[in-house]
């Protein structure tokens, strides 16, 4: 019988799958082109990158560096479109320091960068502990590279701190119930009646000091970054307090918690700064006047400790009961439960938060233009009202949007670094 | 931890100044320096320089009277203020002397309490538009849209003008003058409203001024000068017979090339003791004796001021109009120094 | 006072009001409120000696003044003669309307935005991280300012539409005017229209209310129509068809209502130096709606992509398993267990809207902060109750707001048994 039978032997060599189904083509059918809606979608939102490309890009490629004035911005484009860049080049130093004395610019980057510094046992896990000194100590290092003057200032102010935790050591054996109050209010009295004498005493007999710089001189972006970092370095322990008075058993604790926090998160801030700017004389004793960078940093604190407050609450509130029963049953009293069991767990739930708070409240120190400050939006109109530059404005907001961004977003980015990695913990 | 930089700092700065109401010529002393309000920015009139330093025809104001206080123009403390900010920054001891385009009212003077020490620049409220609108008359503008700085006098002024013309009209309210003047070169409005030497300074600055015209109706009176607080007599009569030591200068042909020459004593004797070789008027004012050759030194007389920074020769090209001496024609006018 | 007797028998020791844990706690509450008290009393007592100082009293006198400056959007009759009182109240209901037309608009782009995130198309999903990343990380005042330059500075001059050889012209038929002042839309007109009704501050259309009725008595009749085919479904297992009833009962009542009332559209047209007729939208207003919608539409967006994240897979497959159509999975089974998630969020950037309509005053836009709290203050030269006054009502706006959506909240919360 003739075999007619057919029985493959050898297998076929594998066929090259459909050209739908590989590489690019694949690729952009299942992620372009995948239905009509989508492919309607791919399409506009290509047409519109073109669109925009083809109409910003020559006005950056065109774009003039060098000239002092519109005017010969316009006569070097001669007609055509193009971004006149020039105008941040000629006035970047002022966007970014105000007019901080130009041979000085080294003082507020330095601040800047030994607050990275003084982050870092926050930001990351790895660094060693003692750095946390140098935490402790940079409010008054910074306000001294900011501000200048004598060294003494800010040492003496800081010797606050020690001379009541000394108070405090002193008279806990003698008189237990009195020592934590004497402790707080030690300090107070030696701000307000020892800083300004021991400090002229010890400038008069070692005088150390770096030229002082006026409150007025600052503006720009270290205006924005003094006002959002002091605002909520500031307003975190303000705002631990009134998250715990939210949570407190006592109704009048509570209760005015509750009020302070919800006045603030119902009224805009730039009520607030208007009430730094307008109503805060009202409100002190006749004839005080302070530096109107102080009394909004007072107002923004209060603005951002509400809103902390409620950060740290949405923290607390995570806490599983177990933990605040385990504090008591261990015979812990209220605040040694709080600083030893929840509030380190609390804190570290919260941090992402208390990075968003940041972010919006350092976009939100822009507001202080209405104020007359000049940030880097009212700088821009400073800028603009220069004979030279009248005229100019998208380049401005370019710059300093962009400026904006790179912070922000950088910030955002950590704290979203932040959050993946305290998830692991959690889970 | 940061409650050192709060604590410092007002102690700091807080309880150092004092009290606000009493005696600004000593706080002055003490500060070392005169805090000086002046607009954020306005062409020719107070703006800061690519350096920080602040130029301007207000600004010389304030550098007059820190020349006659302490013989050093540079000892301002210069605080931007906006429209809004300005007279509380006055009212609390913010500033010490307002120099900032502010019209002397009756209710500025009676109920905010603040005293106008002189004028230095008289104004009226004008109206510019596109030449190609071809307008020639504020009689012709029903129907149009305004630009207005919000928070001035010439909203009101405005409000009034229309009505009493039985005009309508559509008012865009803008903060900054920077940004009105963007908004009318747009053609957002057809008509830019403000005083008339802000116009004119404006104008200058446009990429083609010779299209925009100034209309002939000036609707208001706008006398511009600095202001202080109520209740320091003192400090306002220094702060009015700087701004009329400049004035008289000028009057008497006192520049700041000239002024070391006549300052050795010359045959007019009103010369003599407005510079201080005669009497004792700076002891009068608690000053140095030389205060107001300081002046005119340092800052120069009421028209050199004038001319370097706002005048004809500068790209605002304002001319001296009713800003002139009362002996060309003008209404600027000193007191007699006796 | 039970207690105290109680306690008296062991004999009552001062110590025992910080050691005995029943009296701590009150003299703790009594202590910090007496503290408040003080801080409160020598704040007033301060602003007390200040204003005597400066010769001022405190009294809102200055609301039945004259205003003497006009505003330019208003909902209720106002001139330069009016009070400053109603100068307040136009400026509030400016405030308002921005507020609320920005809600909307905020939601609608947040919720598609975050819902084009996740996207499977890589390109929507890209430009949309690009646009909520830029403006969530810049500042909404640079926003806004930007907006208002590109109205002003992209879209043509009232004068480019006019003459022969017009570089600018009407949109959409002749019909809408795009130009730098602002965009004019045809408005509805009523050749026999019923007029309108004074009730008080301003007047309401009763056009305007009868079709409103119209309207919800067609809803109405629609969700008649469905009950019944639902219980019709329900009895014989066959729904019948009820769109094109439900389509004649939603819109014949009202064309014919429109027609009877004489309904036309009035157009924008070029008169003197502005266009005349149909409804004006201000530049100023249309730059606050845009920035304020698109900023804060970043935000929802991050909301409604975490809410929708938020629903585990499994709910959408058992949902598939069901038989469900991906439509309906998403209608009845994601979207109401996103909602829960979405909704606390979004109370609060509706808040955020309100309050920073606040920042109108850098464009123009005559909302409360620029009329009371703005031209008013500095007329008057009363911050102290200006201030006050204006804090008091975004106070109560804020309060009203969060409570009206509280309920809401409760309502989709859930109902754990």
């Amino acid at each position: 019988m003739a075999e007619i039978r057919f029985v493959r032997t050898a297998m076929l060599p594998p066929q090259e799958p459909p050209v739908s189904q590989i590489g690019a083509v694949r690729w952009v059918r299942e992620n372009l082109f995948s239905g009509w809606l989508n492919g309607v979608l791919t399409v506009a939102s290509a047409a519109f990158v073109v669109w925009l490309a083809l109409h910003v890009g020559p006005w950056f490629m065109n774009a003039v560096w060098n000239a002092g004035s519109l005017a010969e911005c316009r006569e070097i484009l001669a007609g055509t479109d193009g971004a006149c860049l020039a105008v941040i080049r000629d006035r970047w130093p002022q966007l970014l320091f105000g007019f901080y004395p130009s041979e000085l610019y080294w003082r507020p980057t330095l601040a800047l960068l030994l607050l990275f510094v003084a982050l870092a046992p926050a930001l990351f896990p790895a660094v060693p502990r003692q750095l946390l000194w140098f935490s402790a100590i940079y409010p008054g290092l910074a306000y001294w590279l900011l501000w200048g003057g004598t060294l003494w200032f800010p040492v003496v102010a800081l010797a606050g701190f020690a001379v009541g935790i000394a108070v405090f050591i002193a008279l806990r054996p003698v008189l237990p119930l009195v020592a934590p109050f004497a402790g707080l209010v030690a300090p107070v009295f030696w701000w307000l009646f020892a800083v300004v004498p021991v400090t002229g005493l010890l400038a008069a007999v070692l005088p150390v000091g770096i030229t002082p710089v006026r409150s007025d001189s600052f503006g720009g972006f270290t205006l924005s970054i003094i006002i959002g970092v002091t605002g909520i370095a500031l307003s975190l322990p303000l705002g631990i307090l009134l998250a715990l008075g939210r949570k407190s058993d006592l109704f009048l604790v509570k209760t005015i918690c509750v009020g302070f926090i919800e006045f603030i998160r119902g009224v805009p801030l730039i009520t607030l700064l208007f009430t730094a700017s307008l109503l805060l004389n009202y409100f002190l004793p006749p004839g005080t006047n302070f530096d109107i960078i102080l009394r909004v940093v007072i107002m923004v604190t209060l603005f951002a400790a509400a809103y902390m407050a409620e950060v740290i609450r949405g923290g607390l509130a995570a806490i599983p009961r177990g933990q605040y029963e385990a504090a008591d049953s261990l015979g812990l009293d209220y605040w040694k439960a709080m600083r030893l069991i929840v509030l380190p767990q609390a804190l570290k739930i919260s941090i992402p938060g208390i990075v968003n708070t940041f972010i919006g409240l350092f976009k939100d120190t822009t507001l202080v233009v209405f104020i007359g400050l000049l940030d880097p939006i009212g700088l821009s109109t400073a800028i603009r009202a220069n004979t030279n530059w009248n005229g100019i404005y998208w380049e401005l907001f370019l710059f300093i949007g962009a400026m904006f961004f790179v912070f922000c977003f950088g910030m955002s980015r950590y704290s979203m670094h932040l959050e993946r990695r305290l998830k692991t913990d959690h889970r | 931890m940061k409650k050192t930089l709060l604590l410092g700092s007002l102690v700091a700065t807080g309880f150092g100044a004092g009290a606000a109401t009493a005696a600004t010529l000593d706080d002055v002393r003490a500060a070392g320096q005169v805090k000086c309000g002046v607009s954020t920015g306005l062409a020719g009139f107070s703006a800061p320089d690519a350096n920080g330093e602040w130029q301007g025809f207000d600004v010389a104001v304030c550098r007059a009277v820190a020349a006659a206080v302490f013989g050093d123009p540079s000892k301002v403390q210069f605080v931007s203020t906006t429209g809004q900010t300005r007279f509380t920054a006055l009212a609390s001891g913010e500033v010490d002397v307002l120099a900032r385009n502010t019209t002397w009212t009756f209710s500025r003077d009676a109920d905010l309490k603040f005293t106008f020490v002189g004028v230095n620049y008289y104004d009226g409220q004008g109206f510019m538009v596109k030449k190609s609108l071809g307008v020639s008359s504020a009689r012709e503008l029903d129907g149009a849209t305004v630009c207005i700085q919000t928070g001035t006098t010439t909203e009101l002024n405005l409000a009034d003008y229309f009505r009493v013309n039985n005009m309508s009209y559509e008012p865009v309210p803008i903060e900054t003058n920077a940004e009105a003047l963007q908004q009318y070169l747009a053609g957002a409005c057809d008509v830019y409203t403000t005083d008339a030497s802000g116009l004119a300074a404006s104008r200058a600055t446009f990429a083609d001024p010779e299209n925009h015209t100034i209309l002939p109706e000036i609707i208001s009176k706008e006398p511009l000068g600095p202001l202080v607080r109520h209740g320091d007599d003192e400090w306002a009569d220094i702060v009015r017979w700087s701004l009329n030591a400049m004035i008289a200068a000028e009057e008497y042909g006192i520049t700041s090339a000239n002024v070391e020459e006549l300052a050795k004593g010359t045959a007019n004797p009103e010369i003599n003791r407005l510079l201080g070789t005669e009497g004792n008027l700076g002891a009068m004012l608690r000053l140095d004796a030389p205060w107001a050759k300081n002046i005119v030194t340092m800052v120069g007389n009421y028209g050199e001021v004038f001319n370097s920074t706002i005048g004809e020769a500068t790209p605002i090209g304002l001319a001296r109009g009713l800003n002139a001496q009362w002996t060309q024609g003008g209404l600027l006018y000193a007191p007699p120094f006796r | 006072m039970a207690t105290f007797t109680d306690t008296a028998r062991g004999g009552f020791r001062p110590g025992m009001l910080i050691y005995d844990t029943r009296y701590r706690s009150l003299t703790i509450q009594i202590a910090f409120l007496f503290l408040f008290m003080a801080g409160a009393a020598w704040l007033v007592d301060n602003t007390i000696d200040n204003l005597r100082a400066l010769g001022k009293d405190f009294n809102y006198g200055f609301l039945s003044v004259r205003a003497g400056y006009d505003i330019n959007q208003r909902f209720v009759a106002y001139t330069s003669d009016s009070t400053h009182g109603q100068a307040m109240l136009v400026g509030l209901l400016n405030t308002l309307f921005l507020a609320f037309i920005s809600c909307v608009l905020a939601t609608v782009i947040g919720v598609l935005a975050g819902v084009a995130r996740l996207s499977r198309n890589w390109i929507v999903a890209k430009l949309m991280t690009i646009y909520v990343e830029a403006f969530r990380n810049v500042p909404l005042l640079l926003w806004i300012i930007v907006m208002m330059a590109i109205m002003t500075e992209a879209m043509p001059a009232p004068n480019a539409f006019r003459g022969e050889d017009a570089t600018a012209s009407m949109l959409l038929w002749d019909s809408v005017a795009v130009t730098n002042r602002g965009v004019y839309v045809p408005e509805p007109l009523f050749t026999r229209g019923l007029g309108d009704v004074d009730v008080g501050i301003f007047l309401v259309s009763l056009d305007l209310i009868a079709v409103l009725i119209v309207g919800t008595a067609g809803l109405y009749a629609h969700a008649l129509i469905q009950r019944h085919a639902e219980a019709v479904q329900n009895a014989t297992g066959v729904r019948p068809v009820t769109w094109w009833k439900s389509l004649a009962v939603l819109i014949l009542p009202l064309l014919a209502l429109l027609w009877a009332l004489g309904f036309h559209l009035g157009y924008p047209e070029l008169r003197g130096f502005n266009f005349q007729g149909g409804i004006y939208m201000r530049n100023s207003m249309i730059a606050m709606w845009v920035a304020l919608s698109v900023y804060t539409g970043a935000f929802i967006a991050e909301n409604v992509r975490a809410g929708i994240l938020a629903v585990s897979r499994g709910q959408t497959e058992a949902a598939y398993a069901l038989g469900l159509r991906p439509g309906l999975t998403t209608r009845l089974v994601v979207l109401p267990q996103a909602l829960r998630v979405i909704i606390p969020p979004l109370i609060s950037q509706y808040l955020n809207i309100t309050k920073n309509t606040s920042l109108a005053l850098a464009v123009g836009y005559m909302d409360l902060r620029s009329t009371l709290g703005g031209i008013t203050l500095n007329q008057t030269g009363r911050e102290l109750e200006a201030m006050t006054l204006m804090m008091l009502i975004y106070l109560v706006l804020s309060l009203m707001i969060s409570a009206a959506m509280n309920v809401y909240n409760r309502s989709v919360r859930l109902k754990e048994r």
